[in-house]
């Protein structure tokens, strides 16, 4: 500060302040609504302090599920943990492997593989669905894991940030390593690897996050209420006409939906900082 | 950039970079190149055959006056959402750039909000703001609004633009904070000793300085409203009422799936992709030029 003004700082605290009741009320709301019944919350006068039907909620929430759908949202959260960790590694897995072919070998077309790979920043899911929806029915992998994860996976963004990282590595320590008569593997095990943990962590952190929020993909490819992830789970609950709608279930549901995403970015925020900040370079 | 150093041979390069150009080829542009070539095609009604139309599902596209309301939907959605969220966020992060004690408590209960995915921000707003039992909608029943997002299309918008605003605010929230934390404190205080008050500073040093930042921004937000809201458009208004909260995105899905009408949805599809592409190209030419900086 260039200056000390009492009434700046005053103000200062007062706007964050402010921000942080915003934006944490739609959020604490809902976890009010998780711990009330449906009759409460449906008059419109639900209180906005605790009420005792937390357990019995969340209880019949993840064993059970709502009255309408009958999935048990623990199944969901698993599904949704397959396909947010799927992604994560498989992203990681092979955007590791084509940056490191990518930026320490010389063959032929690797400009052009570069290229191609560099292109695909462009094309986001949404605006190809149908046409990747017919591969993966044609490919029978419709309703299945690998189905929901592998269109996924592939992108630019992993790869531009390794290939990004392995530029900043000193050539000394491939030379080195070479005089030390390491081959490839040795090398991108013994050296490129341990160098790369605070990468290949920033990009889980906001991979997981991707994987854990997809919408429109899963709710395209999965037909069987078995196969729906918790955030498709949610939208199924309260689809149905409003009286019918239960609150309580369906605000519970989105508690348990954000927990696991939000949990990870308050206890890893260095790394989703770094994450965010350079998938975006 | 290159690298000086090599590893030798190339068949190992090519099996370690082959997973990644088998999905690519696979669910990028084997799909893309479908959707640009059925977007010339017309299935017969029960989509046996296909003959080759040339432009005509462009054409009949742009006839329709949904699809231009979807443009104009889309506009002003992005617009709206994209101003607020970059003030909201740019007032917050100035405060919270201030040398105040509990910063790093304030930023963290800023940023969590990035974790909530949009389907769910849109749940949490239709909760809030339900016209029959939102805790926030009788306040607004009680100053005369006959508040109703599900029949009123301005107030359908209105929780669309909250609640994807609410989601996108702490993204901005992180990168303004970046952008201010980099600007050198040497800048400010030479203005200082000018006589600038912080005000003046503001306008005239530091939002300038930042001018970068927000146009990175700025692009990244409406490339956030094009597609990633589509979570938060189905959630609470699923488009309506009568299609007048139906975006771009939401109109390929909706036409796709539920009209049925594949070239006319693949043809929306390659107008995105132009659109995305020319977003992105834009963008990359303000990294070079930021480089330069």
């Amino acid at each position: 500060m260039v200056e000390n003004r009492p009434f700046a700082q005053f103000m200062a605290y007062l706007t964050l302040a402010l921000g942080v009741v915003i934006v944490a009320f739609p959020v604490y709301l809902a976890v009010m609504a998780s711990t009330f019944d449906t009759a409460t919350i449906i008059n419109g006068n639900m209180p906005l302090v605790p009420g005792n039907q937390a357990d019995e909620n969340y209880t019949r929430t993840l064993l059970y599920g709502g009255m309408h759908a009958r999935q048990p949202v623990g199944g969901m959260m698993l599904n949704s943990m397959i396909m947010a960790l799927g992604i994560a590694i498989g992203k990681i897995l092979i955007s590791i492997l084509s940056a490191f072919a990518v930026v320490y070998f010389k063959f032929p077309f690797r400009k052009t593989a570069f290229w191609i790979i560099f292109i695909t920043l462009m094309l986001p899911v949404e605006v190809r669905i149908y046409p990747t929806y017919k591969i993966v029915a044609d490919l029978g992998l419709l309703d299945t894991y690998t189905g929901l994860v592998m269109p996924l996976i592939a992108s630019a963004t992993g790869t531009l940030l390794f290939r990004q990282f392995f530029m900043t590595i000193p050539d000394e320590l491939l030379e080195a390593s070479k005089i030390d008569g390491a081959g490839a593997f040795r090398f991108f095990k013994d050296t490129l690897l341990p160098l790369s943990m605070t990468t290949i962590a920033a990009l889980f952190v906001i991979q997981f996050i991707y994987g854990w929020n997809q919408y429109l993909w899963p709710l395209l490819i999965t037909t069987k209420s078995s196969m729906q992830t918790i955030v498709i789970g949610i939208k199924m609950m309260i689809t149905t006409t409003d009286a019918l709608t239960e609150w309580n279930v369906a605000m519970t549901t989105a508690v348990l939906a954000m927990l696991p995403p939000v949990l990870v970015v308050i206890f890893m925020q260095r790394l989703f900082v770094k994450g965010l900040v350079e998938t975006e370079k | 950039m290159e690298k000086r150093a090599h590893i030798s041979g190339w068949t190992l390069p090519l099996l370690l970079i082959l997973p990644q150009m088998a999905i690519t080829v696979i669910f990028f542009y084997w799909p893309a190149s479908q959707a640009i070539w059925q977007s010339f095609l017309r299935e017969d009604a029960f989509g046996l055959a296909s003959e080759f139309v040339g432009f005509e599902n462009y054409v009949s596209l742009f006839e329709q006056p949904e699809y231009y309301r979807a443009m104009v939907t889309t506009a002003i959605f992005s617009s709206l959402v994209a101003f607020f969220s970059l003030a909201c966020a740019l007032l917050l992060a100035t405060q919270a750039d201030k040398n105040i004690r509990g910063g790093q408590a304030f930023k963290t209960f800023l940023i969590w909000p990035y974790a909530v995915a949009p389907a769910i921000a849109g749940v949490l707003w239709l909760f809030m703001f339900h016209p029959t039992l939102g805790t926030l909608s009788k306040p607004i029943k009680a100053i005369g609004i006959d508040w109703n997002p599900m029949l009123n299309a301005n107030h359908a918008m209105t929780l669309l633009v909250l609640s994807a605003t609410w989601k996108q605010i702490s993204y901005n929230f992180l990168f303004f904070l970046a952008g201010l934390q980099a600007i050198p404190k040497s800048v400010i205080e030479a203005a200082a000793i000018d006589g600038a008050g912080p005000l003046r500073r503001f306008w005239t040093v530091i939002f300038p300085l930042l001018s970068p930042t927000t146009f990175f921004l700025l692009v990244v937000n409406v490339v956030y409203v094009f597609f990633d809201t589509f979570g938060i458009i189905d959630a609470v208004t699923g488009g309506g009422p009568a299609g007048q909260t139906t975006t771009l995105v939401y109109k390929v899905y909706a036409d796709g799936r539920l009209g049925g009408d594949l070239g006319g949805s693949a043809a929306q599809s390659v107008i995105l992709m132009i659109i995305v592409i020319a977003l992105t190209a834009i963008q990359f030419r303000y990294v070079e030029r930021k480089v330069q900086y």
